[in-house]
């Protein structure tokens, strides 16, 4: 018959709208809300595409710990005991050469008494409207200085002030850090061998090589 | 509706306070809120996408985000009919020319947000020959929103961030409501590069200098 | 299977066909053609005059049917010439491809025209008109493509600078150790990213006239010629685009019309064109991969395979190369075939778009796409641009759990162990989503009238036009890279390759739900590797942020959802490429769109375009 197609295919659209309220009615008096109930919505085993709608901004979709939004910089913790806040960057320069827009500025530090060149920056500027946030200068990072941030909420209403972030805007400690990617975090500490930055691990080994076999440094 | 902004309480007058009970058939409110309110909560977009960007645009208007919540559903072909440019991707030299077009074709009031690092400052293509550094060299941006692409929630964002920007605005000092004509946009020129008229005086000072150097030098080889 | 080291995959590809040919070539024309015999190049370099006679001979008698690519490479500093590659296959055996090139000199660059071979060489040899210029002779409509008339100089060639010009290669000096921030505008006189000749100002300036662009299309024709006893109709010319909500982003077709029916189609393209390969030239090998991801930017991780491969093949001229690891290649093939699933349920709901039926099927084909999408970002980082591949692996191994981790205001958290994840998704949803969308729209007399015998494109003319992808084995030539030319692990998979035979949309549309279900075939049998290969390695050798990549030439070629994408690479033995080419199917499949829309109405244009599928990222590239 003809039209029976047509009928067919609005079957489904009927299936779809049906859905909706026979899924509300899963969450009756539990609530559609709860984090229980979102996570049935939105995970794999939601029965249908009823209730798929994220009801941005009184729930949003916590990102992946993987998620790339604009590198910032790791630095010691404020409170940390020996060098609050120092930054982890040593500025060896690896992320501006690999960086593909070639959107990072580093001015490398010297030291003012012998103008030797020391392991941290003077400057650090990422300019926003060039990130393409592939996170390749996070991945190549030798020092897990530079980090892909999970804040995607940066709608502004002027571009020539606020796009190109210095180091001050970049900077974040690296209790955030752990606390955005706790995985990732504890994968990286496993690979340095401690909490702490590379560089102070190895002073503290050394250090303690020197003062004698005693003990590991115990990990924060 | 549980966010505060969006039923008649976003509305009214928090120097006029309305016991609770009438809190929900109720508002005193000024002439700038509820045009402003009315304008933020019913914004329709120009059906126009460029690039990547766009195709988050489309995610973010299909089911999952819903744009519909926002009163934006009803996104509009023609100019003529939207309020609000999403430019939504990266802006060629090319494509300039239709855009400043559409830009002067749509109604005020009028809206632009710059969608990605492309649209706001040329983004990891900036450097081609054929890219233009930020739509905002060109037509003026409301609300610009990084991210390469930005995902739909960071889109969303960006649409309750011209919200407030509109909620901020007075029907006193909105460019549309004075008198006379607004003006028009001049459109650019594909000439051996894109050409803005409004730089004509510029270029024409750029020759003049090269040529004036070129006379006390020797004649440099022009390139092919 | 637990073992099976990918090296033994070269064993698959039939030996090189180019010393065979050259001796069949060589006879007839025995001046004519020689072997490139430079340091990793490879295929036949043929005179220009007997260009056009050689191409005769390689498709008539030695059955080289099938002209996929066909690109320009200037050698400034490296013999100072132009080069034109053209890259031939046998679209009924399969098997890599012929290579065979021909030299121009930089100044007055004349090639002859291949296109009255192949007609599949229309656009590409425009391209390399307007990017390098080369001029050829027999080419009808030589104008340039993807820039506009009156544009000062060819962009690709290698002394050809941009306004915003730095440096040759990336990285820049000035981004350390003394990077002293600034914005590229600031350096410019203008203020802009423009630069102009000389002596030029805008007065007495003329730009080129619109109007030579719709010159040639039949307007002016006396309407008396066109008087039909009947009905009386008028010729007149349409501009679809470049902002038209069913153009797929920024396309324009010039139309001429005779009353509805269509009598000449022109794409107008380039709305689009972000110097791509410009820049791929300056940047790095590993820094093009994030680059790739924005052209097909709905499949970016198959676009990632198919660089990942082209470079690979340069790798593996030198010495210390070692292939990706067993793993790696189970995780490539699970993302281009997810991919493929994405781009298709895309595809089919933005074709009912273009129907008329505004967004609802779209919506319906599109939402089991936000859980891949969710399986994508948790793993890659991004929804759109993965950034996923890289040389000799992937990036990260799959997470054990598709987690969110809670930072904002609201955020919700959802939890689920990625191998859970997958199961589901691939042996209930998507089969339950293609089922749907099957149920939902092919048998709808709707869609029938409109896509039945609309757009008809027979399998010789697909194979001429060099199409590729759904496209033409929806015109029943059964043509798969993934079996014709196989790659990665394909060969121990388990498919069919779809075809359809009547060439017309409402098979390709049908082909693209073929396509879906086998590709849910193939990450089916992929579940049980990912289980057996957990722990493995992802990537082989050690990762370098700039590797040196030995000299020579690569064409890497992958079967996208959207056809073969290709990468022409050039290294030079450096860390940046000297030549990056990219044969996008989207752009190739153009060619067609003029032939498939003549005789139709205006209405199905859209409709016809939607069937190709196109993405203007990879056309304008």
């Amino acid at each position: 018959m003809y039209g029976l197609g047509v009928l067919k295919g609005m079957g489904v659209t009927l299936k779809h709208f049906m859905d909706t309220y026979i899924e509300d009615i899963q969450f009756l008096g539990k609530g559609k809300k709860t984090d229980a109930a979102f996570q049935i919505r939105q995970g794999s085993r939601a029965r249908s595409l009823g209730l798929f709608t994220v009801e941005y901004p009184e729930e949003k979709i916590a990102v992946p710990e993987r998620f790339r939004f604009i590198p910032f910089l790791v630095t010691n913790n404020l409170d940390d005991e020996e060098n609050p806040g120092k930054d982890w960057c040593t500025s060896c320069g690896i992320c501006p050469k690999v960086c593909p827009p070639q959107c990072i500025w580093i001015v490398r530090g010297t030291d003012p008494e012998t103008g030797r060149p020391k392991p941290e920056p003077e400057e650090f500027h990422i300019d926003i409207d060039l990130c393409m946030n592939c996170g390749l200068c996070a991945e190549f990072c030798p020092f897990d200085a530079i980090k892909m941030d999970h804040d995607y909420e940066l709608a502004s209403y002027d571009r020539s002030g606020h796009h190109i972030f210095d180091k001050q805007r970049l900077s974040k400690e690296f209790r955030y850090w752990r606390s955005i990617a706790p995985t990732i975090s504890a994968e990286e500490a496993e690979a340095r061998g401690g909490w702490e930055h590379k560089d102070t691990l190895k002073e503290k080994a050394k250090a303690a090589r020197a003062a004698k076999p005693t003990q590991e440094s115990a990990e924060s | 509706m549980t966010h505060d902004d969006r039923g008649l309480k976003g509305l009214n007058n928090p120097d006029y306070p309305i016991p609770e009970e009438l809190q929900s058939t109720i508002a005193v409110t000024s002439l700038d809120r509820i045009y402003n309110w009315t304008r933020a909560k019913s914004m329709w977009p120009l059906l126009f996408g460029l690039a990547c960007c766009a195709i988050e645009m489309i995610a973010t208007a299909a089911s999952r985000y819903d744009l519909s919540r926002f009163g934006m559903e009803v996104m509009r072909a023609s100019p003529r009919q939207a309020d609000l440019l999403i430019v939504s991707g990266t802006v060629t030299k090319k494509m300039i020319v239709p855009i400043v077009r559409i830009y002067n074709q749509m109604p005020e009031p009028k809206y632009v947000l710059a969608m990605g690092a492309c649209a706001s400052g040329g983004g990891p293509f900036k450097e081609g020959y054929n890219v233009v550094s930020g739509i905002d060299t060109f037509i003026p941006v409301d609300v610009y929103v990084p991210g390469c692409p930005p995902t739909p929630q960071a889109l969303m964002h960006g649409f309750l961030t011209l919200q407030k920007k509109i909620e901020s605005q007075s029907l006193r000092t909105v460019p549309w409501y004075r008198s006379g004509e607004s003006e028009a946009i001049p459109v650019p020129i594909l000439g051996p590069d894109i050409i803005d008229p409004r730089q004509a005086d510029l270029i024409r000072r750029h020759a003049e200098q090269a040529a004036a150097s070129r006379d006390t030098t020797t004649p440099a080889p022009t390139e092919a | 299977m637990a073992e099976k080291p990918v090296a033994e995959q070269a064993g698959v590809a039939a030996p090189d066909p180019v010393a065979e040919i050259l001796a069949a070539l060589s006879e007839q024309y025995p001046d004519a053609v020689q072997a490139d015999t430079r340091k990793g190049y490879s295929g036949i370099v043929v005179r220009p005059e007997k260009l056009v006679e050689v191409a005769t001979a390689l498709r008539d008698q030695l059955g080289y049917d099938y002209l996929s690519s066909a690109t320009a490479v200037d050698y400034l500093g490296k013999g100072d010439h132009l080069e034109m590659v053209y890259h031939v296959y046998r679209i009924r055996q399969g098997g890599p491809a012929l290579v065979f090139k021909a030299l121009t000199p930089r100044v007055s660059a004349t090639l002859p025209s291949l296109i009255s071979v192949w007609p599949g060489a229309d656009l590409q040899e425009r391209e390399a008109y307007d990017l390098m210029g080369i001029r050829f002779e027999g080419h009808p409509n030589l104008k340039r493509i993807l820039l506009w008339e009156g544009f000062n100089g060819h962009p690709l060639r290698k002394d050809w600078k941009e306004a915003y010009y730095e440096q040759d290669q990336k990285p820049f000096d000035s981004r350390w150790p003394g990077g002293k921030v600034h914005r590229a505008e600031e350096n410019n006189p203008y203020g802009r990213n423009v630069s102009y000749p000389d002596d030029f100002t805008l007065e007495g300036y003329t730009p080129p006239d619109e109007n030579s662009i719709y010159a040639g299309l039949g307007m002016g024709v006396s309407m008396q010629e066109l008087a039909s006893p009947g009905l009386e109709t008028e010729r007149l010319i349409v501009n679809l685009g470049p902002h038209h909500p069913s153009t797929h982003g920024v396309f324009r077709m010039i139309v001429t019309l005779n009353g509805e029916t269509i009598e000449s189609l022109e794409p107008v393209m380039g709305y689009l064109h972000r110097n791509h390969e410009k820049i791929g030239e300056r940047n790095t090998f590993i820094q093009n991969m994030p680059f790739t991801d924005r052209l097909d930017y709905i499949s970016s991780m198959s676009n990632n395979f198919g660089y990942a491969m082209a470079v690979e093949k340069l790798l593996a001229l030198g010495a210390r190369y070692q292939p990706p690891p067993y793993r790696a290649e189970v995780i490539r093939v699970l993302m281009a075939e997810f991919t493929r699933v994405v781009n298709h349920l895309w595809a089919i709901g933005f074709l009912l778009n273009d129907l008329g039926a505004f967004f609802t099927p779209a919506l319906y084909a599109i939402g089991e796409r936000e859980l891949i999408l969710d399986f994508f970002e948790a793993t890659a980082g991004s929804r759109l641009m993965c950034n996923y591949m890289r040389f000799g692996g992937v990036f990260k191994d799959l997470p054990e759990r598709i987690q969110g981790i809670p930072l904002l205001t609201n955020d919700r958290v959802r939890n689920e162990p990625t191998m859970d994840f997958l199961d589901s998704l691939i042996n209930e949803r998507l089969p339950r989503a293609v089922d749907e969308l099957d149920r939902y729209l092919t048998k709808s007399e709707i869609m029938i009238t409109r896509c039945e015998g609309v757009g008809v494109l027979p399998p010789e003319m697909a194979i001429a036009y060099s199409t590729a992808g759904p496209v033409l084995r929806a015109s029943g030539v059964p043509y798969d890279i993934r079996r014709s030319d196989p790659y990665s692990i394909y060969p121990e998979l388990d498919f069919d390759v779809a075809v359809r035979y009547n060439g017309d949309i409402y098979d390709r549309y049908l082909i693209r739900l073929d396509e879906i279900r086998q590709s849910i075939r193939i990450l089916k049998q992929l579940l049980p590797r990912l289980r057996e290969t957990e722990g493995q390695p992802i990537i082989s050798g050690t990762k370098a942020y700039s590797p040196r990549v030995p000299e020579g030439e690569a064409y890497g070629r992958v079967e996208n959802p959207k056809g073969e994408l290709g990468f022409y690479v050039i290294s030079d033995g450096g860390q940046n490429a000297w030549r990056y080419h990219v044969r996008a199917p989207s752009y190739i499949n153009l060619t067609a769109l003029s032939e498939m829309c003549k005789g139709h109405k205006i209405a199905d244009v859209v409709a016809v375009l939607g069937s190709i599928d196109i993405v203007l990222g990879e056309t304008d590239r």
